[in-house]
């Protein structure tokens, strides 16, 4: 009931509406994704990757501390535990794989916080692959750390210079060289956004969180279904991830949390779904800012990788369809949500993952309540926001 | 049978240029309209600005940013173009992204097409499967055309399809790569004109992309039925301080008169 039909789309959200140029290359991907994907040679070295060179599985730690304060059993999804920090290099891995089965050598992607720009060069360095990733010129200045790193890696940055150059602007220069590189590239988009194939692949390529996240509670508390799963939503992976083998568990209620910014009012703010309404963004129907005119709304958010006016297509069925809750969280509910993390449980979490903890304290939680919050990546990347902001 | 078919029917070596409404200044379009027709031009495609137009290169996307901080929408387009036929005769494309027409409402905007006059629409991001399950019809009911592009990547069937169902013309694009790129016709790009040729579709085509001289436009006409200049036009008509004057010798020069 959750699946894309035929033609990519989730109820009236998702599709490709991309421009005749994109077309072969879409087909193509999308005629063999899941025959490459499901075949056992790539589950096989899919998995080994997973296990022996990201460090899978992620821990699922008991937060005591935090669990104290909110009075339930607080479960943090460790995906900050991962290879390159974050829960990108999940998808990347399964990307890179499918690319080298599909012949193609040349890599290339786009970048927010430069957490998926990371895991992309990263796994292009492990597989000796080309790698170029679009990054807008605001977020290289406030990322400048992992533009370090990529360029460390041997991968190529290029900053998009139109729009807020923020994710978007990023997004629009990677599919610009699509276009004008089709036979020998391959984008890796590093969320659940893009023209059908790329959400219900990354989904699927994220799902190892949710279904890891079954396994690990079945061992600890003896079932393996918790009362929440809490994530974070820009595009959406980490979310898409987290829900993925529970979409079809209705007593588990899924929240995803979207960056509010200065508030949703505020006119400066990336929650897509509490300020946007119905249209296209990078090839797929979904809800997004856009001015009365039809014109895509430049977003602002604290939080790099969460700086986005739109939001994956699954997400926005799930919310129309009342599977999931979406809640707006604003920079400085996602800042005391760092440092309470950070004191309480010794993480320093990465900003979009802190946008996902600031949803304990919006949640009627009852003391038998076991709720899962994904830590999607780590705060290093973000130390100088919080050098500024914390004054340290 | 619109003005685009009757064109089509007569005329060969057809020369289209394409400018961004409200680029350099909001209220330039009828003038730049006046300008191409009194230059000679077969007819105009008027872009719809987009706020992330992504088929595009940095002249059309710069244009098209500046066009929206002036103030240009699809409503006060409409609203400059009410009385365009008073003195326009050359046929009328609107060319765009389905947003901000979705936005709009797609039967709105065909009707406000047929009131003022428009021929046909370019929309590269309308999946033909959802124009020809939703729109199709609405668009041939008050004869406008709906213009496909092709690339040198569309397989054969593909292009059988998309010559079915046009009603207008082909819009070749000349090779791999968004608007605005370099120019030059290479080896490569004749294969593909002569390839595509050799299939003896029904409908006409113009080339677009990367045409921005006399030579490239004259060797692109030896294939298809004329080209697409917008870039170049929109880098000319930038700087200029006389854009009747400055249309005309641009045209002349690609037309390749004195």
């Amino acid at each position: 009931m959750h699946q894309p039909n035929e033609e990519g789309f989730y109820g009236r959200f998702g599709g490709a509406f991309i421009p005749e140029m994109l077309i072969p290359n879409i087909e193509e991907l999308e005629s063999k994704y899941l025959n490459i994907i499901s075949s056992e040679s790539f589950q096989k070295e899919y998995h080994r990757l997973l296990n022996d060179y990201a460090g899978r599985p992620s821990p699922l730690f008991k937060a005591e501390r935090l669990s104290s304060k909110y009075g339930a059993n607080i479960w943090l999804k460790r995906e900050d535990l991962n290879h390159t920090g974050s829960h990108k290099l999940n998808n990347t891995i399964g990307q890179i794989l499918l690319a080298k089965e599909m012949g193609r050598q040349r890599i290339i992607a786009e970048t927010g916080a430069g957490q998926h720009g990371v895991a992309t060069a990263t796994v292009c360095a492990l597989m000796g692959l080309q790698c170029v990733v679009y990054m807008g010129e605001t977020d290289m200045e406030r990322q400048a750390p992992n533009v370090a790193r990529m360029r460390m890696l041997g991968a190529e940055v290029r900053p998009a210079l139109s729009g807020n150059r923020t994710l978007k602007d990023a997004t629009n220069e990677a599919l610009r060289d699509w276009i004008a590189n089709p036979t020998d590239t391959f984008y890796l988009i590093g969320s659940v956004v893009g023209p059908h194939p790329y959400p219900d692949m990354v989904a699927r390529l994220q799902s190892v969180i949710s279904s890891e996240i079954k396994q690990q509670l079945k061992e600890k508390i003896g079932t393996e279904l918790p009362d929440y799963v809490v994530a974070c939503v820009g595009g959406g992976s980490n979310a898409a991830g987290s829900f993925y083998h529970f979409l079809d568990n209705p007593s588990v209620k899924l929240i995803g949390t979207e960056a509010a910014g200065l508030g949703v009012d505020s006119g400066e703010t990336a929650a897509s779904i509490a300020c946007g309404d119905l249209g296209i963004i990078h090839g797929s129907m979904t809800y997004l800012m856009q001015s009365e005119d039809g014109q895509i709304t430049e977003p602002y958010s604290i939080s790099a990788g969460l700086d986005y006016p739109g939001i994956g297509p699954l997400h926005a069925w799930l919310k129309d369809c009342g599977r999931a809750d979406y809640l707006p969280v604003t920079d400085d509910q996602a800042l005391d949500a760092v440092m309470e993390l950070t004191r309480l449980e010794g993480i320093i979490p990465a900003l979009e993952s802190a946008h996902a903890l600031a949803a304990l304290v919006m949640l009627p939680l009852k003391s038998s309540d076991n709720v899962v919050v994904t830590v999607s990546g780590r705060g290093d990347k973000d130390m100088k926001t919080y050098m500024e902001r914390f004054s340290l | 049978m619109n003005r685009l078919n009757k064109l089509f029917e007569t005329r060969k070596n057809l020369l289209s240029i394409y400018f961004t409404a409200g680029f350099p200044n909001l209220n330039d379009t009828l003038v730049i309209l006046q300008a191409l027709q009194d230059s000679g031009v077969d007819f105009m495609e008027i872009g719809m600005p987009f706020s992330d137009p992504l088929a595009d290169g940095p002249v059309i996307q710069a244009s098209s940013t500046a066009a929206l901080n002036n103030g240009m929408s699809l409503n006060l387009l409409f609203e400059q173009l009410q009385t365009v036929r008073q003195t326009i005769s050359m046929p009328l494309v609107l060319m765009g992204y389905l947003n901000p027409v979705l936005k709009f409402g797609v039967e709105k905007f065909i009707q406000k097409c047929s009131e003022i006059g428009v021929d046909g629409v370019i929309l590269p991001d309308l999946p033909f499967e959802l124009f020809n399950r939703e729109y199709r019809s609405m668009f041939e009911s008050k004869g406008i055309s709906n213009i496909f592009l092709i690339t040198p990547q569309t397989p054969e069937c593909r292009l059988r399809m998309l010559d079915e169902a046009s009603t207008g013309f082909l819009y070749m694009v000349s090779s791999a790569a968004v608007t605005g790129a370099k120019s030059g016709i290479s080896q490569s790009q004749i294969d593909y004109f002569e390839r595509v040729n050799a299939l003896n579709l029904n409908s006409p085509r113009m080339v677009g992309f990367g045409i921005s001289d006399n030579e490239s436009f004259k060797q692109v006409c030896k294939y298809a039925n004329g080209a697409i200049i917008g870039s170049a036009f929109i880098r000319m008509i930038e700087k200029s301080s006389d854009i009747p004057g400055d249309t005309a010798r641009f045209i002349n020069a690609i037309r390749g008169g004195k």
